[in-house]
């Protein structure tokens, strides 16, 4: 398809001068699609709808691709050491693998360095506007959107595009989210969200708690055990530390095995207890609390040296924070420490800032969108948002089916629309699924889903759109 | 054609066991733009093959131009219990670690792993030469031309080519001899996948297909090429008079300057 323009910015004095709701101008991008940012999702939308045939406008706030994942980013999350967690074939974009020579869990460094390469291979870079950020995207008639645009920081005048369609894909892991506590404002000790920790040397010699076990608070307190002088990891409730080799191979790839034969969820929940009994053992016997739960009713957390710095005094593991005195931390069970340093690495919200929450159905503003495979808006059949998901797996493989789903939907829109038509209502009644067992009610869990359940989902979806 | 298809549990379970390829390169002096070609050469075969002539001839013409050899044959590591997902796994790896979108020549069964990568590489275009896709008719005939070298391959045994079905008869003795001296063997499994392999899944992002092959292919019949290239949409270009292997016969410059002129005219391939 042709589309009006494939290269060149969005230009004010475009050919057609239409006028948005408050009369300024607005240059008519026609069938081009506008992606919001150039991390793993932005990057692998921009591919597959430029594979479909769009002409794509990427706005990227940073100046360089790889979101997150890019250490020099101010928004990003990743510290020193940080490495995957779920090992390469579920990590990779199904179409463009990892090199075979790199470990089975790379370090973020080789996984900037594989979107750097994704991004050359492809040839995404002349599609991205770096250093632009949007300030707002507001719904015109005809489903198309109005995008607003200025140079990040708020320098140059504001432009304003017309497109078909909007991708959105400005990640979930940069907003900190940090729960209340008591006297936390009287603490003298420092405070940090774990957003801001970058190196062990920042815990150097100290008395750390982390607070919470997350799989980076995880990483944290494993860090601090080999680093600081002393260590405590505070966390909710108990949980499954599952190493990150089992029988020799990556755990996640003998899981799925299991899942590939349809084992349904309970005989998996009593193989892996069984496993973890085996390979990790009794964790009350380290003066963990028991977990509360089954497997996979939590994120997962893989991490095979928590439980071994735990054996080696080198973490001491203590129950929730009750309060903060000037000089002292009281733990839930009236116990009181004296760390230095405490790392709240309690998570992220997602934050949709330059977008109306009631176009999402979040009238709330919570930050939590009513949508159908966490990607389509009920109303709404040009917007689509990427990689909104907590995969018990790799992210990236998910935002690649989620953006080709999208663009053969945009493509069903202009030569079957009655399948587009089936498809937003099937969006309308579907909004709010979930993909995954029961898990445990927490923001942590929002997007959480199973990937096996999820990609089937998406395969049938695709199937509805396109099959006979 | 099947399908696409998103859940792939056993790629994801049991991935392929990482091998030491042989890649084997000519790059032209200036960079032109063009897009990569990766050769991949059919069974028996390595880059050695298209090393002879093409790699040097498409560089010439401003084609960065690549091949591998699969694993098990040529300079790569050997690999007797070798699959034809493995050989494609190799193909998708060399691939994507090229600098730009590659366009993937195969050559006799290398076209059907090639077939077999497309689903897994969005390549910018794709080249099917004298493509050995398998089947029992593909059998008969080897069979009739060569029992002896053909029949212990059913039975898990090397396939032993002759100079006959891979040469035309205007190729000097002393060359087809050297040539056939350098042939070595697929892996067993991905002999027995040409007698019952599954279909290929669907290319990911639409690649042109050009299929090309000679109607006096002595392993590929002529029935085959159309049938290969109807598949693909389109219709064989033939080389009447050339053997099995285009790229080392005497007239090898026709066929590889036909692709590098389709590569040249074919809009989605730029």
């Amino acid at each position: 398809m042709s589309t009006s323009t494939d290269h060149g910015r969005p230009d004010p004095e475009a050919t057609s001068p239409a006028a948005n709701s408050d009369g300024r101008p607005v240059s008519d991008r026609g069938d081009t699609v506008c992606v919001i940012g150039a991390g793993a999702s932005g990057l692998t939308a921009i591919k597959n709808l430029r594979e479909h045939g769009f002409g794509v406008d990427c706005y990227e706030r940073e100046t360089g691709v790889g979101g997150a994942w890019n250490w020099r980013h101010d928004r990003s999350p990743v510290y020193a050491s940080t490495h995957l967690i779920s090992s390469k074939p579920f990590t990779q974009f199904p179409d463009f693998p990892m090199p075979d020579s790199w470990p089975d869990y790379p370090h973020h460094g080789q996984v900037l360095s594989y979107f750097e390469r994704y991004a050359d291979h492809f040839d995404l870079r002349s599609h991205i506007w770096f250093g632009t950020e949007v300030i707002r995207v507001q719904p015109v008639e005809g489903d198309r959107w109005d995008v607003t645009t200025r140079s990040t920081g708020g320098y140059g005048p504001e432009r304003t595009a017309r497109y078909a369609a909007v991708v959105i894909a400005n990640g979930h892991n940069w907003s900190p989210k940090l729960p209340r506590y008591e006297g936390l404002e009287q603490f003298r000790g420092e405070v940090m969200h774990a957003s801001s920790y970058k190196d062990p040397a920042q815990l150097r010699g100290k008395r750390v708690l982390v607070v919470g076990a997350g799989n980076t608070g995880c990483d944290i307190a494993v860090e601090a055990a080999q680093q600081a002088s002393r260590c405590w990891h505070s966390t909710r409730r108990g949980y499954w530390y599952a190493p990150k080799y089992v029988l020799g191979r990556p755990a996640d790839q003998v899981n799925d095995t299991l899942l590939a034969l349809r084992v349904p969820l309970r005989v998996r929940q009593w193989l892996y207890h069984w496993t973890l009994r085996l390979t990790v053992g009794d964790l009350t016997r380290f003066g963990l609390p028991k977990p509360d739960h089954r497997v996979y009713e939590t994120h997962p957390i893989a991490n095979s040296q928590l439980v071994y710095y735990v054996g080696h005094g080198g973490i001491g593991p203590v129950p929730d924070v009750a309060r903060f005195h000037p000089y002292a931390v009281e733990l839930a069970d009236g116990r009181e420490i004296d760390p230095e340093v405490v790392v709240f690495a309690t998570g992220y919200l997602p934050r949709f800032e330059f977008l109306d929450a009631s176009v999402f159905g979040d009238s709330a503003g919570a930050g939590r969108p009513t949508l159908w495979l966490n990607a389509f808006t009920p109303g709404h059949p040009t917007l689509a948002v990427a990689g909104l998901l907590q995969p018990d797996s790799g992210l990236f493989t998910l935002s690649h089916w989620q953006t080709v789903l999208f663009a053969r939907l945009l493509r069903a829109r202009r030569d079957r629309p009655e399948r587009a038509a089936a498809f937003a209502s099937r969006v309308r009644e579907r909004a709010g699924e979930r993909y995954s067992g029961p898990v445990k009610e927490s923001s942590r869990h929002w997007f959480e889903v199973g990937h096996a359940d999820y990609l089937r989902a998406v395969q049938r979806a695709l199937t509805e759109l396109e099959g006979k | 054609m099947s399908e696409l298809r998103i859940m792939r549990g056993r790629e994801w379970s049991r991935p392929v066991r990482p091998a030491r390829r042989e890649v084997l390169s000519a790059i032209p002096e200036l960079e032109e733009g063009r897009p990569p070609l990766l050769f991949v050469p059919g069974f028996g075969h390595g880059a050695w093959a298209f090393a002879e002539h093409w790699l040097g001839h498409a560089a010439s013409r401003g084609f960065p131009a690549y091949a591998v050899s699969l694993r098990g044959h040529g300079g790569s590591e050997p690999a007797p219990e070798a699959t034809l997902r493995a050989y494609a796994h190799d193909v998708v790896q060399v691939a994507a670690s090229l600098p730009r979108q590659a366009v993937l020549v195969g050559h006799g069964a290398g076209a059907l792993v090639v077939a077999h990568a497309l689903a897994r590489y969005p390549a910018r275009g794709a080249v099917l030469v004298a493509p050995v896709f398998g089947g029992w008719g593909l059998l008969g005939a080897a069979l009739r031309r060569n029992p002896a070298g053909t029949l212990p391959a059913v039975f898990g045994g090397p396939l032993r080519l002759n100079r006959r079905q891979l040469f035309s008869s205007e190729l000097p003795d002393e060359e087809a001899r050297r040539y056939v001296g350098r042939l070595g063997r697929a892996g067993r499994r991905a002999q027995w996948a040409l007698l019952g392999a599954p279909e290929a899944e669907p290319a990911v992002g639409a690649p042109p297909v050009l299929v090309l092959g000679s109607p006096d292919d002595r392993v590929v019949p002529a029935s085959t090429l159309t049938r290969v290239a109807r598949r693909y949409g389109s219709a064989p270009l033939l080389f009447p008079g050339m053997g099995h292997d285009l790229m080392v016969d005497v007239r090898w410059a026709e066929p590889i300057d036909a692709i590098l002129d389709w590569l040249e005219k074919e809009p989605a391939a730029h």
